[in-house]
């Protein structure tokens, strides 16, 4: 192969890869660079090296970083609770119906985020039909609201992330083998050994990655806990864009809004190592035929 | 007794349909209900809609008569289709380079398509607009369209990528075989079997780009989006005409949805009834 030939990836990659380092990694420079600023909007910004600013924007926001763990974590395991039975059952049991129940699953994305919060909002109201039922049920106080609690916020943030729990799942369990069900089963495994020894196991990259795809982004939204939290329910991405958009704190902003970036790789990282898949990192086309 | 026990037996059965269709009802009903408030739901306070106007389609003719509204409508589209080009372009070449070639850095290549789209999107925005700040770049549409580009791109070459992984290269090699160049066979080959992929792509780096809030939210400057517009209103309670447009895309976007899984599988059916015993081309579902 001549120079000119080995030359043709890295002219196809090229726009694309420059486009990512200018706009995606570069900015991560600046973020970190403006973290160490100190200063006012009125007097300017000035490089100080203030590293202090890392961890008093943590210290600072102790209570919103808690909740987003609990919110996002909490909305995880209910999009996993929800979403597996799900996609096992669009997977197996659909039948004809299967691009119907897909369609259903996607369609979501079909109208925009904000005003699905929106109407969130509208269905968690307090006069709206749905809380009168939980007040005739007793699951929520006489005069209680839902509106405003911690519970809208889950409610709203499982409801918009679910789609990227079921896709992963989905897409897993079609690949898998039946056959192997059955072989556990002729070898006298129960319905419920089998599902955890076969079935389980053999999923986890679709639990993995359904997992990261919908921990990551609850983790760093503001819009539920702004539209359906109200006040009283702040998460870190709440902070960070307070801070950035109507304070302008500059330096604590992007303190914190990099420390965020750091935990999530962090997080990322240390789960596809424990969870020992490559699924998540593009190489999906490598164990393929 | 006995009846009671087949019940639960039918119940046991039907207990995973049963699971199932509720969580589809639960991912549905909030598109139901911005469908329904647009025929006839009035604004009673800031917060809260009520139904007791009856069914009207009232917003539905005046659609497009709040100039606030149409301006951001069009800024959107504009945004939107000038995003989609660019990312749907650099991203099917990213695409073509990562499964057709080897070369030193891929690893590193695939890494940096991968992190954006595990990156919370706050810390998107706030990145870049940490060095717009850096550089005092005003922000407004061209700071947008820079944003939306990049968090489309992944999207495209991933998209790209699995429709080219399940691509046979015999039917290349058989144009080659015939004659034709190299740029011929890209050309009438290539192209058109990677087109329902490219696509793919492209409507999701629109669908993406229109629905998009946060990132936007931090380099707008003073231009204002569709989204933008929503969150503008929604502190003192949306015009209803803003349910009629979410329904309105929710149905063309779904039915460019239906219309291309249609296409494909008419596509896969033809393929196969063919005479002769060619293989036909293997595809991955584009969407």
């Amino acid at each position: 192969m001549n120079l000119k030939q080995r030359l043709v990836p890295y002219w196809l990659l090229g726009p694309g890869l420059l486009w990512l380092i200018l706009f995606f990694v570069v900015p991560m420079y600046f973020m970190g660079e403006l973290a160490l600023r100190s200063g006012s909007l009125t007097t300017g910004f000035t490089l100080t090296w203030e590293w202090a600013n890392f961890p008093d924007s943590l210290s600072g926001h102790t209570e919103q970083i808690l909740r987003s763990f609990f919110f996002a974590g909490t909305a995880t395991l209910l999009a996993l609770l929800i979403g597996y039975p799900l996609a096992y059952a669009i997977a197996f049991r659909a039948g004809r119906y299967k691009p119907l129940l897909l369609f259903a699953v996607i369609a979501p994305f079909f109208t925009t985020y904000l005003i699905r919060t929106i109407a969130w909002k509208t269905i968690l109201s307090d006069d709206s039909p749905v809380v009168s039922v939980l007040q005739a049920l007793a699951l929520v106080p006489e005069d209680g609201r839902v509106l405003a609690t911690p519970a809208a916020v889950i409610a709203g943030l499982t409801y918009n992330f679910l789609p990227f729990m079921i896709l992963p799942l989905y897409a897993n369990l079609e690949r898998l083998d039946l056959r192997l069900v059955e072989a556990a089963k002729d070898l006298y495994a129960s319905s419920r050994t089998a599902f955890v020894k076969v079935t389980l196991p053999l999923t986890m990259p679709g639990i993995v990655a359904g997992v990261l795809l919908t921990f990551i982004p609850a983790f760093g939204d503001y819009i539920n806990a702004q539209l359906l939290g109200g006040t009283g329910q702040a998460m870190v991405g709440n902070v960070i864009q307070s801070l950035y958009l109507n304070q302008r704190d500059y330096p604590e902003a992007a303190a914190l809004s990099f420390l965020m970036m750091a935990l999530i790789l962090a997080i990322v990282t240390v789960y596809i190592r424990f969870a020992g898949t490559g699924a998540f990192m593009g190489d999906e086309d490598e164990g393929r035929a | 007794m006995a009846a009671l026990s087949r019940a639960w037996a039918w119940l046991r059965h039907q207990a995973l349909p049963i699971y199932a269709g509720l969580a589809i009802a639960y991912m549905l009903i909030p598109i139901a209900v911005i469908a329904v408030f647009s025929f006839g739901a009035t604004p009673k306070d800031k917060l809260t809609f009520a139904l007791d106007n009856g069914f009207t389609t009232e917003y539905w003719s005046s659609m497009f008569s709040l100039p606030e509204l149409n301006e951001a409508l069009s800024t959107s589209i504009r945004l939107a289709a000038l995003s989609t080009v660019i990312a749907t372009a650099i991203g099917t070449t990213m695409a073509i380079a990562l499964v057709r070639h080897r070369f030193a850095g891929k690893r590193a290549a695939n890494l940096l398509i991968v992190i954006p789209m595990a990156t919370p999107e706050v810390v998107i925005g706030a990145s870049l607009l940490s060095m717009f700040i850096y550089a005092s770049f005003a922000l407004g549409f061209t700071t947008l369209l820079i944003a939306h580009v990049m968090f489309s791109i992944s999207f495209v070459v991933v998209v790209v990528r699995s429709r080219l992984i399940g691509f046979d290269r015999h039917l290349e090699e058989a144009a080659a075989d015939l004659g034709a160049g190299p740029l011929t066979t890209f050309r009438t080959v290539t192209l058109p079997l990677l087109a329902p992929g490219i696509l793919a792509a492209a409507m999701l780096a629109f669908a993406l780009s229109i629905d998009d809030f946060v990132i936007s939210n931090f380099n707008s400057g003073t231009t204002v989006t569709f989204p933008l517009y929503v969150y503008g209103v929604s502190l003192r309670g949306i015009p209803v005409q803003v349910n009629a447009i979410a329904t309105l895309l929710f149905v063309v976007a779904a039915v460019a949805a239906g219309l291309t899984i249609w296409q494909q599988r008419r596509a896969e059916r033809m393929a196969g009834a063919r005479p002769e015993p060619e293989p036909a081309p293997a595809t991955v579902t584009g969407i």
